[in-house]
């Protein structure tokens, strides 16, 4: 937690705990029967209730976009830059919410849940939740909100396949589909590399084939690695060299000097197995950190949706058909130096579209951070993502 | 508004879709979209015309006209507007082709090079005319691909492009009889409906 608040964050936020009764119905046939949905809501609904907005988290979100929880909290929401007055998603003009989806760990009902049929932990048992079984989630959620329209549906990564998902499945109940380094659907590199974080979460000893919790243990190594290894495909070649070679940077007066990043973590090799450079030192921490407080069934079910989510299935693999039916404004941004989801991938988007008729905007933002710019203060990203939302609030607040 | 835009507007059915490659700030989008009620999509590559776009709520794409533009299919807009940009693109005789490919008619809008101040400027001068309306050296000019009325005609005459309209104005935008009689020589802005 800073010493003060800054004057441009929602501040101390707490979220609550949404009961459903009704059972849900999942795409692989299963059922859930009851569930909790953990959420967060910013600013302030207006008497048209037409300024809400709804963000979709990825990977590893959850319902704490924005603001702190408490003053000893250290870092605040994950999109923080993005949310909070006068910032992009401007909290003084809308109304947002965020949860954290079925399947989650911060909350919502999830592997670490009790399941009422077994009376213990669902663990492994939690079924197999899709992008599609998350928005009819969050349809439910909205009507129990009793908002009729969002102004916009927005979201990053696998945030924006719930976007689209939105935009297909309830086209009347959106204004707008803002999505951002996002991608119709994964590519085989991109299964690949969930499958490396799965097999090092199944591989570790401590897994226990998903019922660590009973037997009190946790596959901590296991979901180490496999964040270390997403880790590393949010990050481009350019910012890792930028972030681990600032001692050639010191050296030389320059930046990004002939390094590559290859900064020491101690200024001398050990001729031996142990952490040499600084740029292992911190995938090291960053998985520390992340195997802490993410559950590793739930990482596993994240990866899942990831690589089961594509639009087409329902309309021949044609994603022009797919969005046929869907009459809000689009709006999409990528990053160049992404190559998670490049900008290619947003463009088979927006030509999908222009293909559909619909209205859509694109840009393509230069930017050095990779994939993890979505999360982070890039200024023309900044400044276009509010120029577009002044232009949605100037509508629904009018 | 540029009043060649006031020409053009007229050309632009009620309810249609429009492609402008070359949009600029959005504002013959903005006011097609206002007047004529057209679903609009513009195409723009410099990051403070896109914004500008943006807040006028006017549907933008980041493209580069001069790479490709195979990801439009074949008469998917009704109409394809490129206004004053045809004599920078690189391969102007392929961009028209490409506009009457995904448009069911176009709409082309140039300077003339061949007004008679241009061919004063050179013949007396000796050099590349600079002027309030061309006001580029030409070493710096992104304008690389000038021509003429006469020259336009006779590309949509190589190409079979079917010429709906043409209307060649002074600097006031205004066209008297005597331009109508000596469009090449009088006329400083070219205003071309064509189509296949």
């Amino acid at each position: 937690m800073p010493k003060t608040i800054p004057e441009n964050s929602v501040g101390i936020v707490a979220p609550q705990c949404l009961h459903f009764d009704d059972p849900l119905l999942l795409r692989s046939g299963k059922t859930i029967n009851s569930y909790d949905l953990m959420i967060e809501t910013y600013g302030t609904l207006n008497e048209a209730k037409s300024n809400a907005v709804l963000i979709c988290h990825a990977l590893s979100g959850d319902h704490h976009a924005a603001g702190f929880h408490s003053e000893d909290e250290s870092k605040p929401g994950w999109w923080d830059n993005c949310i909070g007055p006068g910032k992009p998603i401007d909290t003084n003009k809308f109304f947002v919410v965020c949860l954290n989806n079925l399947g989650g760990c911060a909350g919502s009902t999830g592997p670490t849940s009790i399941n009422p049929e077994t009376g213990t932990y669902y663990g492994p048992d939690f079924p197999v939740v899709t992008v599609r079984d998350w928005v009819n989630s969050q349809v439910r959620l909205m009507d129990r909100l009793g908002i009729a329209q969002w102004a916009a549906v927005i979201g990053g990564s696998l945030g924006g396949m719930q976007v689209m998902r939105w935009s297909i499945s309830y086209p009347e109940r959106l204004r707008n589909a803002i999505m951002i380094a996002v991608a119709p659907k994964l590519s085989a590199q991109n299964i690949a590399f969930n499958e490396v974080a799965r097999q090092s979460i199944t591989a570790d000893p401590f897994f226990h084939n998903g019922r660590y919790l009973e037997h009190g243990t946790y596959p901590k190594k296991g979901v180490m690695l496999a964040r270390m290894v997403g880790h590393i495909t949010y990050l481009s070649d350019s910012a890792m060299r930028d972030k681990f070679g600032k001692a050639a940077e010191a050296l030389a007066n320059e930046p990004i000097a002939g390094n590559f990043g290859r900064d020491l973590r101690t200024g001398k090799l050990s001729f031996g197995l142990n952490v040499d450079f600084q740029v292992e030192s911190y995938l090291h921490y960053q998985g520390e950190r992340f195997s802490e407080h993410f559950d590793a069934n739930t990482y596993l079910l994240m990866t899942k949706a990831l690589d089961y989510f594509d639009p087409t299935v329902d309309y021949e693999g044609k994603l022009s058909a797919a969005f046929a039916k869907s009459s809000c404004r689009f709006l999409l941004m990528s990053f160049s130096s992404d190559w998670r989801f490049p900008p290619e991938r947003s463009r088979e988007i927006v030509d999908a579209l222009l293909e559909a008729g619909k209205q859509v905007s694109y840009l393509e933002i230069e930017a050095d951070q990779g994939h993890d710019a979505f999360l982070l203060p890039v200024p023309r990203y900044l400044e276009a993502f509010s120029t577009y939302l002044n232009r949605v609030s100037d509508e629904v607040n009018a | 508004m540029r009043p060649d835009l006031d020409i053009i507007q007229n050309w632009i059915a009620p309810g249609s879709r429009v492609l402008d490659l070359g949009c600029g700030d959005g504002s013959l989008l903005e006011f097609l979209k206002t007047n004529k009620g057209v679903a609009e999509i513009g195409l723009e590559i410099a990051e403070a015309n896109i914004s500008a776009c943006l807040a006028k709520g006017v549907n933008v794409i980041e493209q580069d006209l001069n790479k490709s533009l195979q990801n439009f299919k074949d008469k998917s807009f009704d109409t394809v507007l490129l206004t004053q940009t045809l004599q920078a693109v690189s391969y102007p005789d392929v961009i028209i082709d490409e506009m009457l490919r995904i448009g069911k008619n176009c709409i082309v809008t140039f300077p003339n090079f061949g007004n008679w101040r241009s061919r004063l400027y050179l013949l007396t001068k000796g050099r590349m005319p600079v002027s309030n309306f061309m006001p580029y050296e030409w070493y710096n000019t992104p304008n690389i691909h000038f021509c003429t009325v006469r020259d336009f005609d006779v590309l949509c005459k190589e190409k079979n492009i079917k010429v709906i309209t043409r209307t060649v104005v002074d600097h006031l935008h205004q066209g008297s009889w005597m331009i109508k009689a000596w469009p090449n020589f009088l006329g400083e802005t070219a205003i071309y409906h064509i189509s296949r």
